[in-house]
């Protein structure tokens, strides 16, 4: 089965996935028609547990369920469960290294229509910053697909971070997952663009418009953490120059993860990001990602103008 | 209720180890280092209670399924719970000496990855509640006929989070939850009553939908019998309200707010240990 939004892919993975797995348990604060927790719901009303708008108490629960054996899946928002539920998360299941899966749905700026409070722009540097969290970020619903079951197979700590909204694959259906493992998407010889989620397809197609002028390399973080540095410097090695892109702002998030491993390299980097701004409202998706430069024609044109720099 | 009958023998047995328990606690804290003694000392007959008498647990065996929990969602009385813990044959009573040592594993606050015993990492407070709710759920969902305890400061109590917990634990009527509060009516920094309201603790506790009993929480013939209560008690979780004194059983350290987190000196220490003496 193939999806084109995230969170379809998603709620469709935990209703496979509980078809043997007894353990998985999802729980939802009141959004699990936008989460599509509501898909569990229906296929296992026994084991998906509506908390109610109770953000701190939903985490917290979930670790006392991951101490009983259970793998809990808590869905809300991203900018709810990084941001409210940060001290649940990081004092009980974090330092605890408990096997509770928190994924915030409706990231960065993908739920255009309600504006600054519910558009996280923050959650990656947020949930990084913990010590013991795994922090994914997959490109597409394909990768959703496959980093779902991944997760679910992993014992500790994850934060998944997936986008509201409908668009086109980029990555391979059925292929498997490996957490901490990103990938070439497209070979390349002078920037090395880093992407993650949506921003994977827009370096995909910056990099299909250069072609004639300029060679990008396009590799998908879609584990934040771990990262390993080493792997980074070598995935950026036969490059000039390297871009960093994401859909979140340029502290604490991808570009300064990719920077920070790039420190003692002499190639330029750019980081492509939201400028240590809240979001806003907007009628759609695209009216907000042109607002913020979260584009294909941006990535095109800071690669045509770091080249200069190398 | 019929309640069960325990012989003043029993009683006396757990009386004595209430006094072990916070003789352990000095020992701990030694002289000069900081420790919670005040919430420690009002929290010793309860967890002498639960750990010598009422729960079911088993050292040689710490993850045994239907075991019963208990967490210390007041986590800064750790020091209490290590020296009940060490008592139960956990790890050597010697080692409480180490508490706090850089390399030790009984830390500030329990540790779910380094002591064995402690069911998950608590000590920011108003968290615990909604830990146990989730283990209770978890509990029953497996049909494994287990309590989780859950022990509460009540300064804690001005914690949103945990009226959140309270909701939960009636919407999905966990009568295998027990929340025990700590009332010593002090906090940090001064009388938990200054801060907020605490009268009509049990009236709050009860329209949330949970069964409240209340007792002195240094008596362990009322102890047991507000557990065992809360045993046969179907529907609805139950909340034992225990009234009890900061400091208890160390005349200097009663109701005295800077005993919360304090040192003691050569002096303090052994006037605490001759006291405390069995």
């Amino acid at each position: 089965m193939s999806y084109t939004n995230q969170r379809i892919a998603y709620g469709n993975t935990l209703v496979e996935l509980g078809k043997n797995n007894k353990d998985i348990i999802v729980l939802d604060a009141d959004l699990a028609g936008s989460t599509m927790g509501k898909l569990f719901e229906a296929a296992y009303p026994d084991r998906h547990i509506e908390m109610g708008i109770a953000e701190a108490n939903m985490l917290s629960v979930s670790a006392g369920l991951a101490q009983t054996g259970k793998i809990p899946f808590a869905n809300s928002f991203a900018v709810f469960v990084a941001g409210r539920a940060f001290d649940q998360i990081r004092q009980t299941i974090a330092i605890g290294k408990l096997n509770v899966k928190i994924v915030g749905g409706s990231s960065g700026l993908s739920d255009f229509g309600d504006g600054a409070t519910h558009q996280s722009v923050e959650d990656i540097a947020i949930m990084s910053s913990i010590p013991n969290m795994t922090v994914i970020c997959p490109a597409d619903a394909n990768e959703t697909v496959e980093a779902t079951k991944a997760i679910a197979e992993y014992k500790g700590p994850v934060y998944m971070r997936l986008n509201r909204n409908e668009y086109a694959n980029v990555s391979e259906e059925g292929k498997k997952f490996v957490i901490g493992q990103p990938t070439v998407m497209k070979e390349g010889s002078d920037v090395a663009v880093f992407a993650t989620g949506y921003t994977v397809g827009l370096a995909l197609k910056a990099a299909e418009s250069l072609e004639e002028k300029l060679s990008l390399k396009v590799i998908n973080v879609s584990t934040i953490k771990p990262l390993n540095a080493d792997t980074i410097i070598s995935l950026a090695e036969n490059c000039k120059a390297v871009v960093t892109a994401e859909e979140h702002s340029i502290y604490g998030g991808l570009g300064s993860i990719v920077a920070a491993a790039l420190a003692k390299s002499k190639k330029p980097l750019e980081i492509i990001g939201i400028n240590d701004t809240f979001g806003r409202s907007a009628h759609k998706y695209q009216e907000l990602l042109d607002f913020y430069g979260i584009t294909a024609d941006h990535i095109k044109e800071v690669s045509e103008n770091i080249i200069k720099m190398a | 209720m019929k309640s069960n009958y325990y012989s003043d023998e029993e009683i006396k047995s757990l009386e004595k180890k209430a006094q072990l328990l916070r003789r352990d606690v000095v020992k701990c804290m030694g002289i000069g280092n900081a420790g919670h003694l005040g919430g420690s000392c009002s929290a010793a007959e309860i967890i002498a209670c639960l750990y010598f008498h009422k729960m079911k647990h088993s050292s040689k065996n710490p993850h045994m399924v239907d075991r019963d929990r208990f967490l210390l969602s007041k986590g800064h009385v750790a020091i209490l719970q290590y020296a009940a813990l060490a008592e139960c044959g956990y790890f050597p009573v010697e080692d409480l000496q180490s508490a706090k040592d850089i390399h030790s594993y009984l830390q500030g606050h329990p540790d779910v990855l380094k002591t064995p015993g402690i069911e998950a990492g608590t000590g920011s407070l108003g968290q615990g509640l909604s830990i146990g709710i989730g283990m209770a759920m978890g509990l029953k969902m497996d049909k494994i006929d287990s309590k989780v305890y859950v022990l509460l400061g009540d300064g804690e109590l001005a914690e949103g989070q945990v009226w959140e917990a309270a909701l939960a634990g009636k919407e999905f009527n966990l009568d295998n939850i027990v929340a025990i509060v700590d009332k010593n009516g002090l906090q940090a920094t001064g009388k938990v009553a200054d801060r907020f309201n605490i009268d009509h603790l049990n009236e709050k506790w009860n329209s949330f939908g949970w069964n409240v009993i209340e007792i002195n929480g240094h008596d362990v013939r009322q102890i047991l019998s507000a557990l065992d209560e809360a045993d046969v008690k179907k529907g609805c979780p139950t909340v034992i309200i225990a009234n009890t004194v900061k400091g208890k059983g160390i005349s200097f350290a009663e109701n005295v707010v800077s005993f919360h987190n304090c040192t003691l000196t050569e002096e303090m220490y052994n006037s605490a240990l001759k006291e405390l003496a069995d």
